[in-house]
């Protein structure tokens, strides 16, 4: 973006070339680093997921072999999991948002921040890597369960290392974000006064690092038994195999709620302002993101109910998993009744926010049906689970982010796009995403396994119809995304606050200036006021 | 819902009851939370409501939404734990059978040699499955009788059941385990008691039949997964007529003629990425070098020699 006179100076223009981007430390910019890189590797999963969708509709081989198509749930998963959607919310608009709605002036160590974004750059390059180093084609899934995945190829060690260095780039943002929150939010903002999303990047923040280093042990364990032939997991060896499943979900399980905690925070700001009504049950939904980072530690073991467990740890982890589900029924409820008796305005940011609501619904739902341990022994493993977590982490955080980018979209470009183009587009998202997933369920109620190349013709009409839904999908993205894009540049410009927010990042010009604030702003009273400003 | 009505053992019932109430209570709350969205949106539109009420909370709600959730996953929980319970104690008379899952097939052993591909069970008749691998984690899944337990490499793990409806039923692998992990099918066989035991008196017979140490080799190590011994073409080339066969092999010169003779065939084994016969993907197999006895090789040519002298 090229500086021109009749524009004021913002964090877009005040500073121009590749290299000021690459080398710039403010927060905003860095937010859009990680956006763009999340944006290309996203859409090349998403053609990955298409390609495999294709490979589906018939059974039997239809547009590649088995060894591709094994290949291609491995990078998909690969690449969504620990490049997308880990970093994903808290990256982009933890990042671009948490130090303006704290009223700072940037994180607490901006530099570092840079420094997490080429951590997490470097990180992605190396998982790619791994899948193909060694003359290997990828096959082991994004699991690596052992014995197989040591079995097929050294790369696991290469993968668990790239799964560790973004993990380590989380770990950075984390530390990054929670010394921000406890050191610079602005004079007279308690925590009570703070916004409800930077609460949630707060819990967020504190399972990123605490669960992280797990992968790390992991990973050291690993490379103990390929090079010293200590046998930790191997049984050749020794080892256990399942100890490996264990340690991996210590760390990927949290990882969930790594990637959801932020979209509910996200949503928690857009339903007050499109009904211009105070968020109902402030301090709930506080507690039930502590709640959720807490507990969500010790449920893990809802992965491996069939993987030979004692009984008593599958009844305590099946329990556990039964009590995390509070605390999101409690956000739904609160959320709801925020929008009740309010002037609710059917924007585009609330269609995704309310879409939200009911793709999480059925994915918690479904949950439960999967955490029960008479039904999960029918369910795990089959395409149920499958459709299960894309309604959780597509549906959730998936259309979390959207309903964010669409919310907040004004403010990082200063531009509107097209609300006609962003219904439409929605409508195919919506509808796409439904049809893929849903008939999953139903198939994988039968028992149709999942990460099955080939399928017993019954579950032919279940497959056919999720791969239609795909084609929809996939144009509905395309569709949304291209009028984002288009707009960024060429939409008409926004004004300040279009939406009528409270919090303090529609105080500031859109876009925001280089530090975010000429002065930083008193805070005298809680946030979504809709009858008093935000600051004094 | 074919397989949700469809009960094949005695545990499907215990499962389908949590199914039941776990469904019907996330029915009821999706429609009325749908529901209950779309009357906020058409009752409380900014066109009908330009004064937005500014209430934030209310203790006595949360409470209720707290509290009747929480009971409501307790008895989903209890539901869960009771229909799975009776999957944990098997019956001290239960007919074992020993199921060994490998890459990517299943046998099932019935003691003394016996060895069937197919699980076939007595009707009415408690059986215990002792789960062992042979390689890699694998799964053993009987949709219709609700079951499922891992197979894992050094676990002893177990599953049982009584079969209360005659017939046939999928088995699945449902542990990703490699290339042809959607081919580790099989199928379970229910039928009549005596029936039964004329079936084992005979896999007997069967299973006596003289089988060559080699093909014995090419089974155990799953070459015939990739390699058939009927002429089709599955990811490799077939084993048929193999001895002395004319192929062209890409190399990493180029293109040669080839006549399988036994020095090809041990190079393939132990350097099977050398020489790739044209068509077929390069770096799907591993190399056997160091890991095959030299024994064992002789047998396996054996066995490529013997049946080219049938012919």
């Amino acid at each position: 973006m090229t500086y021109t006179s009749s524009e004021p100076l913002n964090y877009l223009n005040h500073k121009t070339g590749l290299w000021s981007w690459l080398t710039s430390s403010d927060h905003k910019r860095i937010g859009l680093l990680y956006l763009y890189a999340i944006t290309i590797f996203f859409c090349a999963a998403a053609i990955l997921g298409l390609l495999m969708r294709i490979e589906k509709m018939a059974p039997g081989q239809t547009i590649m072999t088995a060894q591709t198509y094994n290949g291609m749930f491995t990078i998909h998963g690969i690449i969504m999991i620990f490049i997308v959607v880990i970093p994903g919310l808290a990256a982009v608009f933890g990042n671009i948002f948490l130090p303006i709605m704290i009223g700072a002036r940037d994180v607490a160590f901006p530099k570092l921040n840079l420094f997490s974004w080429y951590i997490y750059i470097f990180g992605a390059i190396l998982g790619l890597y791994s899948q193909f180093a060694n003359g290997h084609s990828p096959d082991t899934g994004w699991t690596f369960y052992v014995p197989y995945s040591a079995e097929a190829s050294s790369n696991v060690v290469i993968a668990l290392t790239a799964a560790f260095v973004l993990g380590f780039s989380s770990i950075l943002t984390g530390l990054n974000f929670i010394v921000t929150i406890h050191r610079m939010r602005a004079p007279g903002m308690t925590w009570f006064r703070m916004p409800l999303f930077p609460w949630s990047l707060y819990a967020t923040a504190w399972i990123q690092i605490l669960a992280t280093p797990i992968i790390g042990i992991t990973l050291l364990m690993v490379m103990a038994e390929r090079l010293f032939h200590i046998g930790f997991f191997d049984p050749a060896l020794g080892g256990d195999p399942v100890l490996y499943q264990h340690l991996f979900w210590i760390y990927s399980h949290p990882a969930v709620y790594v990637m959801i905690l932020p979209a509910m925070g996200v949503v928690t700001e857009i339903f007050p302002t499109f009904s211009q009504k105070p968020v109902f049950g402030y301090v709930p939904i506080v507690f039930s993101s502590l709640a959720i980072a807490l507990v969500g530690y010790f449920v893990w073991g809802h992965h491996m109910f069939t993987s030979g467990m004692s009984y008593e740890s599958r009844w305590f982890f099946s329990l556990l998993t039964f009590i995390v589900a509070i605390p999101s029924a409690i956000k739904v409820f609160n959320w709801l009744s925020t929008m009740y008796g309010g002037s609710v305005d059917l924007k585009p940011p609330l269609l995704y926010a309310i879409s939200f609501i009911f793709l999480f619904t059925i994915g918690g739902f479904t949950g439960l049906a999967l955490g029960s341990l008479a039904t999960n022994i029918q369910l795990h493993n089959t395409d149920f689970v499958v459709a299960h977590f894309h309604y959780i982490i597509f549906g959730g955080m998936g259309f979390g982010f959207f309903a964010g980018i669409h919310y907040w979209f004004p403010k990082i470009y200063g531009r509107m796009y097209n609300f006609k183009w962003a219904y439409i587009s929605w409508g195919f998202l919506f509808t796409g995403f439904n049809l893929l997933y849903f008939p999953l369920f139903v198939i994988g109620i039968q028992g149709m396994p999942r990460r099955y190349f080939d399928y017993d013709p019954k579950f032919q009409t279940g497959e056919f119809l999720s791969t239609i839904g795909a084609f929809i999908l996939i144009a509905g993205l395309a569709g949304m995304i291209s009028n984002l894009v288009y707009h960024a540049r060429k939409g008409p410009k926004a004004e300040a606050n279009p939406w009528h927010g409270v919090t303090l990042e529609w105080q500031v010009p859109s876009p925001p200036p280089h530090e975010n604030f000429d002065e930083i702003p008193v805070i005298t009273h809680e946030p979504y006021l809709f009858d008093k400003p935000a600051t004094k | 819902m074919e397989t949700l009505f469809n009960q094949g053992s005695n545990l499907a019932g215990g499962v389908d009851r949590a199914f039941i109430f776990i469904f019907s209570i996330a029915i009821f709350f999706t429609v009325g939370i749908t529901a209950l969205m779309i009357y906020i949106l058409v009752h409380y539109s900014r066109k009908k409501n330009k004064n937005p009420q500014q209430f934030s909370g209310n203790t006595k709600l949360e409470i209720a939404w707290t509290v009747i959730p929480l009971i409501i996953v307790l008895v989903m929980f209890y539901l869960g734990w009771s229909g799975f319970a009776p999957m944990r104690k098997v019956p001290a008379d239960a007919m074992q059978v020993k199921v060994i899952g490998r890459m990517w097939t299943w046998d099932f052993d019935y003691g003394n040699g016996k060895i069937s591909k197919e699980l076939v069970v007595p009707y009415q008749k408690d059986v215990k499955l002792n789960l062992f691998s042979a390689d890699v984690n694998h799964s053993l899944f009987i949709p219709a009788f609700r079951v499922k337990e891992d197979v894992i490499p050094g676990y002893n793990n177990y599953l049982w059941f009584r079969p209360i409806k005659k017939g046939t039923f999928d088995i699945y692998c449902s542990e990703y385990c490699g290339l042809a992990h959607s081919g580790m099918v099989a199928k379970v066989v229910v039928m009549d008691s005596l029936e039964f035991k004329g079936w084992l008196a005979n896999l007997k017979a069967t299973g006596n039949q003289p089988e060559h140490p080699g093909l014995a080799l090419l089974k155990s190590n799953t070459c015939l997964t990739c390699h058939s011994l009927d002429g089709s073409k599955i990811v490799g080339p077939s084993f048929k007529g193999l001895f002395g066969r004319k192929s062209t092999v890409v190399t990493d010169a180029g293109e040669k003629e080839i006549v399988a003779d036994e020095a090809y065939i041990r190079r393939s084994i132990e350097e099977p990425n050398a020489e790739v016969v044209k068509g077929y993907m390069k770096g799907l197999m591993q190399p056997y070098k160091g890991k095959i006895s030299e024994a064992d090789l002789n047998t396996i040519v054996d066995f490529f020699k013997s049946e080219n002298a049938k012919q």
